[in-house]
């Protein structure tokens, strides 16, 4: 609660500063900046279980902030040269806009009007999510279509709030939105009962499911996914130096799971014969240097927080309190979407 | 003053719209003018998510006027009664609204709002068992719910709510978030009209009332003739700030999922990502709504005050 405080007090100052500043910014080397600086701003969420959440210590994790870290480790040599910013939905284009933050990996959906209009670029997918629906097993709900009527809680400043009045506008069903601005607040409301039915991305849903529920197994997700919700990072525009290292670092952490290169064994795999490992971890090829960065940048990355599949797995996989199955999010040779273009 | 103002203000417009180019921002108010794509759970106006953007802002800015009009009202009408309990001579009822007062000015609006809103959602049955304590009326999660006079083509007949899916339909409802926003806005204002009225009365001067006395007037009397008209002029400027106070305290409601302003604004700024363009049009309407109730206020206060006295 007292978080939230600090957040509603938080919303304009990154919007205050962004329009406030009186010399415009010009396209500068956000690299050299982050070198000078020593560390890299992350803008983070303010909690999202499996993606970024602090825990009692103030330690960060999850799957966007091992992203951060990964990048932390391929550029500066240190995954914990990070500071993660955390920033609320409506925060967080203005913070990247103004420069608070050189990246955003903050479970954003990428799309055409964000890509186009608010200044900055996304540099790929981390994450293939789809917006559902959370419901008490009580009602014997089987489908989103059975919500007529039905008021559902949603937290505001998301993508979700749209495919919401979407969806039941095509199926031509009335429902009522409850729309909190705090993520806390939303999913209280539900588990009070206050909605039959919570919507967010199906990873939020399992999240807030295992994690939050007095008893899980009360709460049934329904089988429709009602949006694409494809989450990636996102930098501000004009600095393509900066967008290719952050676009080639994912890549390099979906091409070591490719090649079975992971967190345990990228050590004795650097003298592999293999020359597709050999480029990605610079002991024949120095692939780094067309980035701007040295030979040895994805091995660090790896080494540092393990392949795609690895921080899948500890974050919001099977080592994880979400459960999610790989789905759309394994490799494209095992019957996912991944697919990294060649490192070479 | 102005004039310097003036020019800062265009200035700093200038800077922003300035800056905004030169980082490839779309800027400008014609986003009002697209569709708002999304839904807004209560209102006064028929509204669907079709409808363009400034439409959802006058959704937005009259649940805002919904819900702080009436707060004022019964802030205003507590705060009276609770401030005359502080001044009755029966010290159980003294003691009484001392305790309201001191509780409630005590602990952050935003605390109480919260608390109101999770106790009357936990509380409240589902809306399949809400109670009906009166025909026609039901209380469920979904909010109160009476009975509606409604009037369509030649005939008007009562429209009673019923529960229809998950929900309850008809009639003429008050959502939960309403309730406690409605709640929290006029106890939270009460306390501190109360210690206005209380303030306002003691300041009366001893003298005024023993002459009075003097005169031969019953207690009622110099209530209605000595006490109230002096003491109107020490409260009515402080209960202009109270009510400036409680117009903009309500943009907390969006804590609790009450559609008003402020949340409208957060959900627009998100679609459409012109976060400036909005906090402009947020600033813009409590500014205005401010500047309303001053005048008003003002009016009020210059027929109270000491008639020939500056």
């Amino acid at each position: 609660m007292i978080h939230s405080l600090f957040r509603r007090t938080g919303l304009a100052v990154p919007f205050i500063l962004a329009a406030l500043a009186s010399t415009p910014a010009h396209a500068g080397k956000t690299l050299d900046a982050i070198k000078q600086r020593g560390n890299i701003q992350c803008g983070v969420s303010t909690g999202v279980a499996g993606f970024s959440l602090p825990d009692s210590k103030g330690v960060w994790s999850g799957l966007d902030v091992d992203f951060c870290r990964g990048i932390a480790a391929a550029v500066l040599g240190d995954p914990n040269k990070v500071n993660f910013v955390p920033l609320n939905p409506q925060q967080r284009f203005s913070a990247l806009q103004s420069g608070e933050v050189d990246l955003l990996a903050r479970n954003t959906t990428w799309s055409l009007s964000r890509d186009a209009s608010l200044g900055l670029s996304f540099t790929g997918v981390n994450y293939y999510d789809g917006q559902g629906f959370l419901v008490p097993k009580k009602l014997k709900l089987t489908s989103a279509k059975q919500l007529k009527n039905a008021e559902i809680c949603v937290q505001s400043g998301t993508t979700n709030e749209k495919n919401l009045a979407d969806y039941f506008r095509a199926q031509n069903i009335k429902i009522k939105p409850v729309v909190f601005e705090g993520f806390e607040a939303s999913f209280k409301a539900f588990f009070s009962g206050r909605c039959q039915a919570y919507t967010t991305d199906i990873s939020g849903l399992a999240g807030v499911r295992n994690k939050e529920a007095k008893n899980p197994d009360d709460y049934v997700i329904l089988p429709e996914v009602i949006s694409k919700e494809p989450l990636g990072p996102a930098v501000r525009r004009g600095d393509d130096e900066w967008f290719a290292i952050v676009r080639w670092t994912a890549f390099a952490l979906i091409e070591a799971e490719e090649y079975g290169i992971t967190k345990a064994n990228v050590v004795s795999l650097k003298d592999s014969k293999d020359p597709n490992i050999g480029r990605l971890l610079g002991s024949t090829e120095d692939s780094g240097k067309l980035l701007g960065l040295d030979r040895e940048w994805a091995f660090r990355a790896v080494k540092a927080v393990g392949n795609y599949g690895e921080i899948f797995a500890r974050n919001v996989g099977p080592d994880s309190v979400l459960k999610l199955p790989r789905g759309l999010n394994n490799l494209w040779n095992k019957g996912g979407i991944l697919y990294a273009p060649p490192i070479r | 003053m102005v004039s310097i103002l003036g020019v800062l203000l265009a200035w700093l417009g200038h800077n922003v719209l300035d800056n905004m180019r030169e980082r490839g921002i779309r800027a400008g108010f014609d986003f009002l003018f697209d569709p708002a794509g999304f839904e807004i759970g209560e209102g006064i106006l028929s509204y669907d998510a079709a409808q363009p953007l400034w439409r959802a802002f006058a959704m937005g800015i009259l649940n805002t006027l919904r819900v702080a009009i009436p707060s004022i009202v019964i802030a205003t009408l507590l705060g009276s009664l609770i401030g005359l309990g502080r001044l009755s001579t029966t010290p159980s009822l003294r003691k009484l609204c001392g305790f309201c007062v001191e509780s409630l000015r005590n602990i952050p609006l935003l605390l109480q709002l919260l608390m109101w809103y999770f106790a009357l959602t936990s509380l409240l049955p589902d809306a399949s068992d809400a109670i009906s304590p009166l025909p026609g009326v039901l209380i469920s999660k979904g909010g109160l719910f009476l009975p509606a006079w409604s009037c369509v083509g030649g005939g008007c007949s009562w429209n009673l709510p019923h529960l229809e899916g998950f929900g309850i339909e008809g009639g003429w409802s008050l959502s939960p978030e309403y309730l406690a926003v409605l709640t929290a806005l006029s106890l939270y204002s009460a306390v501190f009209i109360a210690e206005i009225v209380r303030g306002g009365i003691q300041s009366v001067s001893a003298g005024q009332i023993a002459a009075a006395q003097a005169l031969g007037m019953r207690p009622l009397q110099i209530l209605r003739h000595i006490t109230i008209p002096l003491a109107l002029r020490a409260i009515v400027p402080a209960l202009t700030n109270q009510f400036l106070n409680l117009s903009k305290n309500s943009s907390l409601a969006v804590a609790v999922g009450y559609p008003e302003l402020v949340s409208i604004a957060n959900t627009s700024i998100n679609q459409s990502g012109r976060a400036f363009e909005c906090i402009v049009i947020v600033m813009a309407v409590y500014l205005t709504l401010s500047l309303i109730t001053a005048l008003l206020m003002n009016l009020y206060n210059a027929r109270v005050a000491l008639r020939g006295a500056k």
